[in-house]
């Protein structure tokens, strides 16, 4: 006898990034080589191969922590359009984007707002004109659970959060009655990102990336992702890697490109390594306040430079760096960082 | 609106304060960056020195240095117990590990539901506001949830919220278990700028539990679109010490957070 489980709710949200289980896994075979391939390469040919027009995105770390700017400065300037972004308390990464007008698309946990910063200014007005639409709701837990099915190959996950609300019925989730405990649980659909984007501190050629402190979501999502770029603080030997095993954090195997990119979170945070750039994530905050505010600052930050290391000129150089090391090892006051000299040209 | 009448110390000293009152040494507490995190510092350093402090991101323990920018940056690790990660914290919630939680929002119903979505409708929103972020799990997971709302209005306090972003006790008793979620847990205190509520046991409507000196049985009413329910003697919120005055400002020695 069959036995059928009934659908107590279902979310009206667009489902993003979901494959049938074993699609994936065939696409997985055919397309994640499992040998120690020597990944190193520049940004520019990270996002030149691997992310197209249309992709759904997401982008390791949280709010403005190790998030990898370098990636989405390449992504503005090499123009990609109609993104589809995941929400997943994307803060800086994902206002720029918008304001740069590659995004369509966006599912929501946390986005439109900079934490104790304010509201984002790009984001918002993007969405309340309806040139990027929120397509469906979700919350932390639940994105973070997205990923986590995706790496664990089912097609969903049970969880007890979301009912009861809207951010239930926008979301694409459903809801049925456990067998066992009778209960109504929400499922969650698994999620692959077709690219998920991260910086970390150290990580070998292969792949084999390490990430000092929290690790957020990180550890789910790049093993739900079908593409992967890590830019890393420094390529480290691999000898590196098999010192001390247990802290790698992404395998080489779901690793597609590896780039050197020092300094590479900047404006955000790099635990224990350079502290936020308060006065160049003040100067995006007001900048974006209107559209030409918003042109003139791409303009002068990301399509006026060549490069990411023309670009750490531009925000004041060694010199504003090293002040944000300071700040960051708790060795000066973050409201003794000096303006930035190179700016006021 | 401000409404408070002129005293020594500040909003967000009050709220710290009372929000202090509320946690209990030895409990776990689910904390955002601002004055939640400072209420739970000052529970720390005055009679909870065993709480533990957690946040979403993933820093739990931590033995704060200095007060923290965002919910993940390294200051929410500092000497912590454990830095690690979104999917640890959230199942230590939905596990039964965390006691209390703390919220704020931009508008609330009678029942404590929580909107932070939209403004307006979905679809095409007057105001785009953030989302959920970790609030729906913080009020779907934690055993008593504490909210912060500086800003108690008709315009806040809400008849039909334009957006259920987080669950408070969606329309009365037993409404939160009926819809699947986990048994025994919810709003417990409001704390705003005129006075400090609770829910009424019976209907789990919001009730006030005292008024912040200088505020009038009145006011409170006048600021709520819903009629709040009130107890027979309405005590006054007892105020910042000296003594919790003067760890605030060790706490917070720029003002960052408690000069609001």
């Amino acid at each position: 006898m069959t036995k059928k489980i009934d659908i107590v709710a279902e979310g009206e949200g667009e489902l993003l990034g979901w494959h049938d289980p074993d699609e994936n896994r065939s696409w997985v075979r055919e397309n994640k080589p499992r040998g120690l391939i020597d990944k190193q390469m520049s940004v520019k040919d990270a996002v030149d191969k691997f992310v197209k027009d249309g992709d759904y995105l997401a982008f390791g770390g949280f709010g403005h922590i190790r998030v990898p700017m370098a990636l989405v400065y390449e992504i503005i300037r090499q123009g990609r359009r109609n993104l589809e972004i995941a929400g997943k308390t994307a803060v800086h990464d994902i206002d720029i984007l918008i304001g740069a007008g590659c995004v369509s698309k966006v599912e929501c946990a946390y986005a439109f707002g900079h934490e104790l910063r304010g509201l984002s200014n790009a984001g918002r007005r993007a969405v309340e004109s309806g040139s990027v639409e929120v397509v469906a709701e979700i919350s932390n837990a639940g994105y973070q659970w997205r990923f986590l099915a995706g790496m664990m190959g089912i097609p969903f996950i049970p969880v007890r959060n979301m009912m009861g609300t809207d951010t239930f019925t926008k979301s694409s989730a459903k809801q049925i009655t456990d067998p066992w405990s009778g209960k109504t649980v929400t499922l969650l659909p698994a999620a692959y990102p077709d690219v998920a984007l991260f910086h970390v501190p150290r990580c070998d050629k292969y792949g084999n990336a390490r990430i000092d402190g929290i690790i957020v979501e990180d550890f789910e999502l790049a093993r739900a992702a079908r593409r992967v770029i890590i830019t890393t603080e420094e390529i480290v030997d691999e000898e590196e890697t098999r010192r001390n095993p247990r802290n790698t954090v992404i395998p080489f195997y779901v690793v597609d490109a590896v780039c050197e990119v020092p300094f590479g979170a900047h404006p955000t945070e790099m635990p224990y390594q350079y502290f936020f750039d308060e006065q160049h994530i003040h100067a995006w905050l007001s900048s974006s306040k209107t559209k030409e505010g918003t042109q003139e600052y791409l303009d002068k930050y990301v399509f006026g430079v060549k490069d990411f290391d023309e670009y750490l000129e531009k925000i004041g150089g060694l010199r504003m760096l090293n002040q944000l090391k300071k700040v960051e090892q708790l060795r000066m006051p973050m409201g003794d960082v000096q303006p930035n000299q190179v700016d006021k040209e | 609106m401000n409404t408070l009448i002129q005293t020594e110390y500040t909003l967000t000293e009050l709220q710290s304060c009372v929000a202090s009152h509320i946690l209990e040494d030895n409990q776990s507490v689910f904390v955002g960056t601002g004055c939640p995190l400072v209420a739970t510092m000052l529970a720390q350093r005055t009679h909870a020195p065993n709480i533990l402090i957690i946040f979403e991101a993933g820093g739990m323990g931590p033995q704060v240095p200095e007060l923290p920018i965002s919910v993940g940056d390294s200051r929410t690790f500092y000497k912590a117990i454990a830095a690690s990660s979104m999917h640890d914290v959230m199942s230590a919630g939905q596990a039964g590990y965390i006691d209390y939680g703390f919220l704020g929002a931009a508008a609330i119903d009678a029942y404590g539901n929580l909107n932070t979505t939209v403004i307006g409708d979905w679809k095409t929103p007057k105001v785009r506001l953030p989302g959920s972020g970790g609030a729906n799990d913080v009020g779907s997971f934690c055993w008593r949830t504490i909210y912060n709302l500086r800003n108690q209005s008709k315009r806040t306090f809400v008849k039909e919220l334009d957006f259920i972003t987080t669950p408070g006790w969606l329309d009365g008793p037993g409404k939160r278990e009926e819809a699947g979620l986990p048994a025994g847990c919810g709003p417990y205190r409001v704390i705003t700028q005129l006075g400090v509520y609770g829910f009424d046991e019976a209907t789990k409507r919001l009730k006030l539990i005292s008024i912040h000196p200088g505020v009038t049985v009145d006011e409170i009413q006048d600021n709520s679109d819903f009629e709040i329910l009130f107890p027979e003697v309405v005590p006054v919120t007892k105020t910042p010490t000296e003594e919790e005055r003067r760890i605030l400002r060790g706490i917070d020695p720029t003002g960052m957070v408690i000069d609001k």
